[in-house]
């Protein structure tokens, strides 16, 4: 292996190593220090000047104390499992939401579907924050949605949106929806009219023919699609503060708070460790997916 | 392909046809697709559907198939009139030009997924896929998914899985077309054969005029939604009844000119001043003083350096180029009014013995049956 290659190779373990792994050790760290009412506020710190001894002194001052704290307090398996739940229905209803979309612009005339596409990617040219600020107008009791609604007579009084788990489903859907409709438009556009035609004269209904060929080959883009939605959906700490209620419990909510409330960075640091374990599964899960695809792409 | 001089159903006035196009019309907005249309079709035919893409020989497939519905006019399959039975009800299975193979699933998969959809009891399903793939000679590939096959072998999938459900009707659009010439020349034959054990008719589509010649039992000439001629490959080869379908099919002389008399199936044609008429077979539909045109074949064209004395049809001309094939040469002769004249012979002696060279000038002459006048 000559240099350059060994250079180019290098180039991202040099990354992960500044920009995940570092970072994560200190996050993991902090995690087995103890609160301290201090600047920053969680003892031991690494104190250099005593050489080795520093070190050892250090390491002994770590424990398992805040993990242990997660698991005594059931507010933190509560956060897990209610996020868990709250990040799979949202992915569900993007998908819902999504096929038919990616669907749409598959068959569209061919004239169109740059628009379209450019439709699907225009709200990222604007901040996330100014969007979901937006919804809070929408969705409010005097806003545009039950203005609208109590004008058409259709409802009476005001429907109760805002800061309830339907406004945060309604913002995951809302935010991560390109990154459901790009996947599946990706797999659908390969898709050949003929294997369409040669299902249908083999004996499938219209039907059976879109399940057996064009949802089986868009597989490989759902999946990819849940997952894009799913992975960051279930860290989510902006919709859930911004559009869900007191009693809306995300992981990535009680993080934050944990964090700048309570400034007890141990215990934000523990949740933040537990989080990304989690999110490890998918994500290996992912990666196998894509890989193959790429097999059977060959 | 080997005709049994027995099957000839078409010319049976008691035979019941498997598919009965009755005045069919298919438009697409403006554009007549398939213009009243009258076609029968026979079991156990194998039959080619030809002509330059746009004459709307895959429209009619199409509609066999139940992808496409008749603007006017009634389909019936084996009696059955086709207007209110979808694609999947229908006892017809089509091989896709683009084969068409569902790339998530296995050969094996590919070839059961009809079977599967079908009234077959499932622990008989196995044994079925086992036979198509001994048919086409594809046992060992059972588990390879598509991407992993060559074009030959996807196209054999295709056809197995087509003919999987044993459907009374095959129709297959331009089969060959992705393949090699030498592989499509050997899946010609093994079409033929497969067909034959099989008993199924089959329609082809094909743009190629030497496959529709090699497989077909009859072929139907088409152009422009219409139905030129319908007829078996020698007669249409031989006795083509438009200036069209004689220069559709093989190599052809045209030769311009108007009817002079026209016995019954003897007429001559005048074509040049002061040259004698030529005399050939007359077509259909001729007038004295219409307008004709003289069609040969180059093969049926003799050439010689003295003038042959036992024939009514002979000109003079000057070589103007020679095209050496090696099985057979071209010799194309330059007639006194300027036509241009091919005519074909077999190198059965070695090329250095060749008595005619460029510039020689010669005799073409043919019999009075080698050729057809037909109305221009």
């Amino acid at each position: 292996m000559n240099v350059s290659r060994k250079f180019l190779i290098g180039v991202p373990y040099v990354w992960l190593l500044i920009l995940f792994l570092i970072p994560f050790l200190i996050v993991f760290k902090i995690a087995l220090s103890d609160y301290a009412v201090s600047i920053p506020p969680y003892a031991p710190t690494l104190d250099l000047a005593n050489g080795w001894q520093g070190i050892l002194d250090l390491l002994s001052g770590l424990d398992f104390e805040n993990f242990a704290f997660l698991l005594d307090d059931d507010l933190y398996w509560k956060a897990y499992l209610s996020s868990v739940q709250i990040a799979a229905t949202a992915t569900l209803l993007t998908l819902l939401v999504g096929f038919p979309i990616a669907y749409g612009m598959v068959n569209a005339p061919d004239e169109w579907r740059p628009s379209l596409m450019m439709l699907v990617i225009l709200p990222f040219w604007t901040s996330f924050l100014i969007r979901v600020y937006a919804w809070i107008g929408i969705l409010s009791n005097e806003g545009l949605l039950n203005s609208f609604l109590l004008w058409l007579g259709v409802i009476s009084e005001p429907l109760i949106i805002l800061n309830t788990n339907i406004a945060v489903y309604i913002g995951i859907v809302y935010t991560y929806l390109p990154f459901m409709i790009l996947p599946i438009y990706a797999s659908l556009e390969k898709l050949d009219a003929s294997l369409l035609e040669a299902a249908q004269d083999l004996g499938c209904t219209r039907i059976g023919a879109f399940w057996a060929v064009t949802v089986h080959l868009a597989k490989p883009g759902i999946i990819a699609g849940c997952f894009l939605v799913f992975i960051p959906a279930l860290g989510e700490v902006v919709i859930p503060s911004l559009l869900g209620g007191s009693r809306t419990l995300m992981i990535g909510k009680v993080l934050w708070e944990e964090f700048f409330s309570n400034r007890d960075w141990t215990v934000a640091s523990a949740v933040a460790i537990i989080l990304l374990l989690i999110l490890v599964i998918p994500i290996v899960l992912f990666q196998r997916n894509e890989q193959k695809q790429r097999e059977a792409g060959q | 392909m080997t005709i049994n001089p027995a099957f000839a159903p078409w010319l049976d006035p008691q035979a019941k046809p498997i598919i009965d196009f009755q005045s069919v019309t298919k438009n697409y907005g403006d554009f007549t697709a398939i213009d009243n249309i009258d076609l029968k079709i026979y079991p156990r035919e194998f039959f080619a559907l030809l002509g330059p893409s746009g004459c709307g020989k895959t429209t009619l497939m199409r509609m066999l198939a139940g992808f496409e519905t008749a603007t006017k006019g009634t389909i019936l399959i084996d009696g059955q009139d086709m207007a209110d039975v979808p694609a999947h009800k229908r006892a017809v299975n089509m091989m896709f030009q683009s084969y068409a193979l569902f790339p998530h699933l296995s050969v094996a998969d590919n070839i059961a997924f009809g079977l599967k959809r079908s009234d077959m009891p499932k622990s008989e399903i196995g044994g079925r896929v086992d036979e198509m793939l001994r048919l086409v000679q594809l046992g060992k590939f059972a588990k390879r998914k598509p991407h992993q096959l060559s074009g030959g072998q996807r196209q054999r999938v295709a056809l197995a899985r087509a003919l999987a459900k044993g459907p009374k009707l095959l129709l297959l659009d331009e089969p060959l077309g992705a393949l090699d010439k030498k592989l499509r020349h050997e899946t010609q034959f093994e079409l033929m054969d497969i067909q034959e054990k099989t008993g199924t008719t089959f329609v082809i589509v094909t743009h190629d005029q030497e496959e529709a010649m090699t497989v077909a039992s009859r072929i139907a000439v088409m152009d422009h939604g219409r139905l030129a001629q319908v007829d078996t490959p020698d007669r249409v080869y031989e006795v083509p009844n438009s200036v069209y379908v004689a220069d559709f099919i093989g190599d052809v002389n045209i030769i311009r000119g108007a009817v002079g008399s026209v016995d019954s199936d003897i007429a001559d044609l005048k074509w040049s001043e002061g040259a004698a008429p030529i005399r050939a077979l007359a077509g259909p539909d001729l007038k004295p003083g219409a307008r004709a045109a003289f069609a040969v074949r180059p093969e049926k064209v003799g050439i010689s350096q003295s003038e042959p004395t036992d024939m009514h049809n002979r000109v003079q001309g000057r070589v103007e180029d020679i095209a050496y094939l090696g099985n057979m040469s071209m010799y194309f002769v330059r007639l006194a009014d300027g036509t241009l004249v091919k005519a074909q012979v077999a190198n059965v002696r070695r090329i250095s013995r060749r008595g005619i060279t460029w510039d020689d000038q010669v005799w073409l002459s043919w019999t009075d049956t080698a050729g057809i006048i037909l109305p221009d």
